[in-house]
């Protein structure tokens, strides 16, 4: 059947912002959707709040609206469009429940929108479990048994029907927030209370525990005229019980006979039927009983999902494409196969080839939360891995997470499990953990037999086997003592990096490298092709591994090899993919071949048409290195990717890799503070009280010449990792203390990597600034003025900009101090500056020559795509010429203000202080346009999912210093109309001045204390000064309330003032609505 | 580890580690895409004289069980495999894969780069290559380039049951079948039993009069290897039966059948073995993810008296005709592959008979097809064809 006529315009809704369980992977599915629907003539209309986003970027939508995803902004939208259709499959759980709330609430019907992909019907059937139970018994497909309750006494009912142990899972949420597996009664009250709170509908699941049980995927396409194809099979390492997004998991399935396969298969397939999946991808996942092979479904996704992202990039099947161009009536066998360009999308793909994904996790950021995996997701991240074997493909995976490990164990970071007992490690090896991959490593290196570790682990003995292989080489390698041609060949075919190898033989790498190219020891790449070879393949999309046969052929044009930035993680995200993604589009378009190496399968650079060339690779050094050689590449650019690959930039230079832009001593000169500070007095900007120290003894000397409060950070991290204010000696000593504590674990040393001591500068308010310069002149992107003080990690921070209270001297002062470091760092490309501004006095606080995480908000703040222009600048572009080229005009007016939020991961560490710091921990951020900053930050809060409440109560608690600021913003708030509560002191302070506000008891000081008052949902907003970093248990109990009831909470006077203005700036305005296209005409 | 080799005829040398029994095979290298079912694969008849690649890395993970067998031993002349799992895991498991190699004197070659060789075997055809332990490249070239070629061997005879042999239905007998057994897996068998068939299966060596002498209610032609065209004798039962009695042939039985009708063969490039190929019916345009193993196909233009035109772009039904006369009347094509264009699929319209060049009993593959057992028996009266 051909494309639909009937249909013109089409409403995509995306994601929002990165949230665990929802990350980059539908950036990748959007814009696939969005270029190949414009490619076929309809009109694309997009709302996205996430900046950050390729398909948020004008060009590849007609109207792109930076809004909220909400109900009533959607709605809104759709007035103003009238679109003929809309797609709701490819922007995750979020788009699937705003378009679910549309239709529960008639607006679609009434604006006579057609849902294409996925009805209504099918959405309620996939996601309502109780439903899905249901229509799976109908069709002779077995589920858990299992009830569902709405409240704690049919919750009870059921688990004593079912008997325990029992899941529990809320209905409607993504990424299993609020399950859990109780073992008993006592267990069950609270996960149950939980769940019921957590479901926006107040409904849980309780069921039959299959934990422990082994864990499948199946990813189907569907099409209207009924075909099904089965694009990827997925086995999970860690059994049922983990959540799949924190799982290891491996493709294709691979232990299963056929005749077990082709039955899920079988099933999958009439799921997707019966759920009535008009067209496009679901995923299916399966428990099996792994004694007697019983069979269950678990759960359908009918959208594009993560593992839909994994499928794509471990296949090379471009499913979210497929599923757009089915959803507008194509059949799968009207589709060409991309890749062979020969054979029709109605066919599975066939690997020849193993992947493993594993996820990445920062416990570290969290650390009240314990390292424990369970049926609630709370990866940040995941790398994935191409091997011909699964032993390869698991020790790359290993190596690309950039934890600091170089592969399964024989590294350096294997010596704080050696020194385990026995009794710990087996303890620890029986709980899932982050690094249970590495405890299961040195159980079997301990001699656990793989039949121990099984029983103890419920992981397939296969898998465990398979890793024994490795442990096994591993002995003979230390045996042989020093390198041998035929071990190091058969340790590489193994995936072992020449980092273990030099482990293992007390070499250096580079002796390693040296050994292997002399004896010819080389790696080849091979295709991801879809089809196992069967069909010649056009896509030049590779993966490395020990084989006789290399595939790569010569090309003539220039080629550039742009570096990605590797698995997500709080501090590094989305935001880097996008400036390489941007860089690999505009030196495409600049002549050159663009080569793209990265190991994040949830990412838009890993899509295979992206770039020329894509090598699915970790991001080492060694792994680079080898890259380069076989490409040639007459450039490296590695300012784009994050911290990622300015970590290798050096090695990578010194092996001989031509670096594009900046360089890496340059970069280094930045980093390194003796060396930047000495810069910064030579050139007159003033930075804050500072100094270095590498013993404990020398940071008391440096804390007390300064004077407190001082802000400590070690130095070379990204995301403010273990960065603290800290007010005195004894908590100097703490935090040292905590360091050194985790030195092998995080990999900080303080004699290597030192700590760095700045005055902490109260009261000020923090300036980030993008720029590019380019020898001669500077362009900047972009000022923005964070909400919060300082004190507050940028990342964390919401910003504006234009700056809306910089003074124009302040203003002044910066650009010349930018332009000033640009040019004596010499920088060729982007550069980003944090300020601290009092006044009219701007103090620098880091200065760093690469592409930041603002560099796609302020792109579009501004309508200047940065990371294009810094790409070509790199390669010796001037401004003006690519002024002349039309890439960009200069910034004149601004048409709008941008407000960027940053979305906090509370929900899924209940047991986390929300209070900001300098750590990062945002996993996301969203992005608000008004006239004015108000509606612009108004809009930013309502995107980041806690909207600013216009009536109602708002509970007031401020700290002791910042009470006389309270009282301003109580007289304000209660000026608007809302009505104010407060802890006993506040509402004291406030009452003398004449607010009145409603005091409420501290926690546990009597009946209605605040956290009754915020459970019980009496409170609409939170506004909560911590008392310093002591006294906070109160606060920590209030924040968590909120934080769990999605209650919005503002933690720093900056932010409570931010709200007040956005009150003031007219609330009506923050629900109207414009495009991107329109603020830009 | 003891080194193996494997030459081509035309002089392409792997090697890798020996993990069947010591010795030199012999065959045809084909390459199978399968990313399950490597024990149906080797036990599969229609792979004699073939020394079968599997594409998927890893084999063996998940062991043999005998019910998965699909002949009584291993017709294949040797495997090749990146990676031979020396411990499987699954309930169903009853034994290892090496052990199964090694008790059915199979040669088998892991370690080796078999992305490489099913590259060569893609850009190059199907080819002859020797294997073996213990020998060198060069003996092992030397017989490899002297080894026969499958064009116009007899393969099914010696495959086929030597002694008649009988699936008993499942429940109430609704019918009779008579298997004529050119290669035959054992799903077939217990598709067509548990449908409530009883099937007799004779050897590839039985006349038309053996075969109505058991007054089956229809004839069903098996799987097979190899090349059609020395049939002769086969073709000529075929041709003895095409309008006396419903006949579904598959595979092998599909080329016998096409060629009774008058219609001629030919030998694929490399071939389709694998179960991810699509296949569209043409009655309505739904596609079956189907098992394959054949390397010859029917050529239907033949009987139109012209040469099939060129795929451009992707494979439309016109690469096919839309209906030809053949020596029992009027065929029409029903089935398409959709990578190559090739015949699938034929029904004769004037006499009752049919035949599918695919596996609908998988194993292993894909269940898709399996409605057209349902077909058979509608064909042969018993019951309607609906799906």
């Amino acid at each position: 059947m051909p494309k639909r006529t009937d249909i013109e315009s089409i409403l995509v809704i995306g994601s929002g912002p990165i949230v665990i369980g929802q990350a980059c992977e539908f950036d990748y599915s959007g814009t696939q959707a969005a270029k190949v629907l414009r490619s076929e003539g309809y009109r694309v209309i997009l709302v996205n709040s996430n900046p950050a986003t390729i398909m948020t970027d004008p060009e590849f939508a007609d109207a792109t609206y930076l809004e909220p995803i909400t109900p009533e902004i959607v709605a809104r939208i759709l007035e103003r469009e009238s679109p003929d259709a809309l797609l709701p499959t490819l922007g995750g759980q979020t788009a699937l429940n705003v378009t679910a709330d549309l239709a529960r609430s008639g607006v679609i019907d009434s604006l006579g929108v057609e849902l294409i992909g996925a009805g209504f019907d099918a959405i309620e059937r996939a996601e309502d479990r109780g439903l899905f139970k249901e229509t799976m018994a109908a069709v002779g497909i077995e589920s858990p048994r299992s009830r569902y309750a709405r409240s704690m006494e049919e919750a009870m009912a059921a688990a004593a029907d079912i008997g325990y142990p029992v899941m529990v899972r809320p209905s409607y949420i993504l990424g299993g927030g609020g399950t859990g597996v109780a073992e008993d009664e006592v267990a069950f009250l609270e996960i149950a209370r939980r769940g019921l709170a957590a479901s926006p509908v107040s409904e849980i699941l309780v069921e039959e525990s299959v934990v422990g049980w082994k864990e499948y995927e199946l990813e189907v396409m569907a099409d209207r005229r009924g075909n099904a194809v089965i694009v990827c099979s997925i086995e999970n390492l860690d059994p049922m019980g983990v959540h799949t997004g924190d799982s290891i998991t491996v493709a294709p399935i691979q232990t299963l006979s056929d005749r077990e396969y082709q039955e899920m298969r079988n099933e999958a397939i009439t799921c997707l039927r019966a759920i009535g999946v008009q067209t496009g991808g679901s995923n299916v996942q399966f428990a099996v009983d792994p004694v007697t092979g019983r069979r269950l479904i678990i759960e359908m996704n009918p959208r594009v999902s993560r593992s839909s992202a994994l499928a794509s990039k471990a296949t090379g099947f471009p499913i979210a494409k497929i599923a757009a161009l089915l959803a507008v009536g194509y059949t799968l066998d009207e589709i060409a196969n991309d890749i062979t360009g020969a054979t029709p999308a109605s066919f599975e793909p066939v690997l020849d080839y193993t992947v493993v994904k594993i996820p990445r996790f920062d416990f570290a950021k969290f650390p009240m939360a314990p390292d424990r995996l369970g049926t609630s997701m709370r990866s940040v991240g995941e790398a994935m891995a191409i091997g011909r074997t699964f032993p390869e493909a698991l020790q790359k995976a290993l190596r690309s997470l950039e934890t600091g490990r170089q592969g399964l164990n024989a590294d350096p970071g294997e010596r704080a499990l050696r020194a385990m007992s026995d009794r710990a490690l087996d303890e620890a090896v029986a709980v899932p953990s982050s690094g249970r991959i590495f405890q299961l490593g040195e159980a079997i290196r301990r001699g656990r037999t793989v039949e121990s570790l099984a029983r103890s682990t419920g992981i397939d003995p296969w898998f465990l086997d398979q890793m024994a292989e490795i442990d096994e080489l591993r002995t003979e390698l230390e045996a042989a003592g020093s390198p041998r041609s035929d071990l190091v060949r058969e340790a590489k075919r193994m995936g072992f990096s020449d980092a273990q190898l030099a482990y293992l033989w007390g070499e250096s790498e580079a002796a390693i490298r040296r050994f292997r190219r002399a004896n010819g020891i080389r790696p080849t790449y091979k295709r991801v092709d879809t089809c196992a070879a069967e069909f010649e393949a056009r896509t030049p999309y590779f993966y490395s591994t020990y084989e006789d046969e290399s595939e790569v052929e010569a090309t003539g044009r220039p080629r550039v090899v742009i570096l990605g930035s590797g698995p997500n993680r709080i501090g590094q995200g989305i935001e880097f993919d996008y400036c390489c993604v941007h860089a690999s589009f505009a030196l495409k378009e600049a002549g050159y071949e663009t080569v793209m190496v990265n190991c994040n399968p949830e990412t838009v650079s890993t899509d295979y048409d992206t770039s020329d060339r894509l090598y699915f690779e970790p991001l080492t050094v060694e792994d680079v290195l080898e890259i380069c050689d076989a490409e040639d590449p007459v450039a490296v650019v590695v300012q784009l990717g994050g911290q990622t690959p300015l970590n290798l930039a050096g090695r990578l230079e010194a092996n001989g890799a031509p670096i594009a832009g900046t360089s890496p001593d340059r970069i280094d000169a930045a980093e390194d503070r003796e060396r930047f500070s000495a810069l910064c007095r030579q050139l007159g900007i003033a930075q804050p009280p500072h100094g270095t120290a590498t013993s404990p003894g020398e940071a008391a000397r440096v804390a007390s010449s300064i004077g407190f409060p001082v802000l400590a950070r070690p130095s070379y991290v990204l995301g403010g990792r273990a960065m603290r204010v800290v007010y005195s000696g004894d908590e100097l000593d703490d935090y040292l203390a905590n360091l050194y504590g985790k030195d092998q674990q995080a990999g900080f040393d303080l004699a290597s990597a030192p700590v760095l001591i700045d005055r902490f500068l109260e009261a000020a308010v923090e300036v980030d600034v993008d720029a590019i310069y380019d020898g001669a002149e500077l362009l900047v992107g972009g000022i923005m003025e964070h909400v919060e003080q300082a004190g507050v990690h940028s990342g964390d921070s919401a910003c504006i900009t234009p700056p809306p209270t910089l003074s124009t001297a302040a203003r002044r002062t910066i650009v010349e101090a930018t332009g000033d470091l640009a040019r004596a760092l010499e920088v060729r490309g982007l550069i980003n500056i944090q300020f601290a501004v009092r006044g009219d006095d701007v103090f620098l606080l880091e200065a760093n020559p690469r592409g930041s995480r603002t560099v796609p908000f302020i792109s579009k703040a501004k309508g200047i795509p940065l990371a294009k222009i810094a790409s070509r600048v790199m390669m010796g572009a001037k401004l003006e010429d690519l002024v002349a080229e039309g890439m960009y005009a200069a910034p004149g007016e601004p048409r709008f203000v941008a407000c960027k939020e940053a979305v906090l991961p509370w929900d899924r560490f209940p047991e986390e202080d929300t209070l900001l710091g300098p750590e990062m921990r945002a996993t996301g951020e969203v992005m608000g346009i008004g006239p004015g900053p108000g509606v612009a930050y108004s809009k930013a809060m309502m995107a980041a999912g806690s909207g600013i409440p216009e009536a109602g109560t708002v509970f007031l608690s401020f700290a002791d210093p910042d009470k006389p600021a309270g009282a301003r913003i109580g007289e304000a708030l209660h000026g608007l109309g809302l009505h104010l509560a407060a802890s006993p002191g506040t509402a004291a302070f406030l009452e003398a001045r004449g607010i009145p506000a409603e005091a409420v008891p501290k926690v546990g000081e009597g009946p209605g204390d605040t956290v009754w008052q915020i459970d019980s949902g009496r409170v609409d907003m939170v506004i909560n000064t911590p008392q310093g970093r002591r006294a906070r248990g109160d606060g920590r109990l209030m924040r968590r309330a909120a934080s769990s009831r999605g209650v919005p909470i503002v933690t720093t006077v900056a932010g409570a003032e931010a709200v007040i203005r956005s009150l003031r700036g007219a609330p009506e305005a923050a629900y109207e609505v414009r495009s991107l296209q329109d603020w830009h005409r | 580890m003891s080194s193996a080799f494997l030459v081509t005829a035309d002089g392409e040398i792997f090697e890798g580690r020996a993990v069947g029994v010591a010795g030199v095979r012999v065959g045809e290298a084909v390459f199978n895409t399968s990313m399950t079912g490597y024990q149906e694969v080797l036990s599969d008849p229609s792979y004699a004289g073939q020394v079968v690649v599997m594409t998927s890395p890893h084999i063996g993970n998940y062991g043999v069980s005998d019910y998965d067998d699909q002949s009584a031993r291993p017709a294949a002349r040797g495997l090749i495999v990146r990676s031979l799992s020396r411990r499987h895991s699954n309930w169903r498991a009853e034994g290892t894969l090496a052990a199964y190699l090694r008790s059915h004197d199979m040669v088998a070659i892991a370690d080796l780069d078999t992305r490489r060789l099913t590259r060569h075997l893609r850009d190059r055809g199907a080819m002859p290559v020797a294997i073996g332990a213990g020998v060198g490249p060069t003996e092992l070239a030397e017989l490899a380039a002297e080894a026969p070629r499958m064009e116009g061997q007899d393969l099914a005879t010696g495959v086929s049951t030597p002694e008649p042999y009988r699936f008993d239905p499942d429940g109430d007998p609704v019918g009779r079948v008579v298997a004529v057994d050119l290669g035959m897996k054992r799903d077939i068998g217990r598709r067509l039993a548990s449908r409530g068939l009883e099937v007799r299966v004779l050897p590839a060596t039985c006349t038309a009069e053996d075969i109505l002498g058991l007054d089956p209610t229809g004839v069903f032609l098996t799987n097979g290897p190899g090349d059609p065209e020395p049939l002769e004798h086969n073709i000529d039962t075929v041709r003895a039966l095409l309008g006396a009695i419903p006949v579904f042939g598959i595979c092998l039985g599909h080329q016998v059948i096409g060629l009774a009708l008058g219609a001629t063969t030919f030998k694929l490039p490399f071939g389709h073995h694998g179960g991810n190929h699509p296949v569209r019916r043409l009655e309505d345009g739904r596609v079956e993810i189907t098992a394959q193993n054949h390397g010859f196909a029917v050529d239907l233009w033949s009987l139109a008296g012209r040469e099939a035109p060129e795929q451009d772009g992707l494979a439309g039904p016109d690469l096919l005709p839309r209906q030809v006369t053949g020596d029992f009347g009027e065929v029409r094509p029903t089935h398409q592959n959709l990578n190559d264009g090739t015949l699938e699929g034929l029904r004769c319209l004037d006499i009752p008979a049919m035949s599918v060049q695919y596996h609908p009993e998988a194993a292993p593959g894909p269940h898709d097809a399996l409605g057209l057992f349902d077909d058979f028996l509608g064909l042969m009266g018993l019951g309607t064809a609906e799906r």
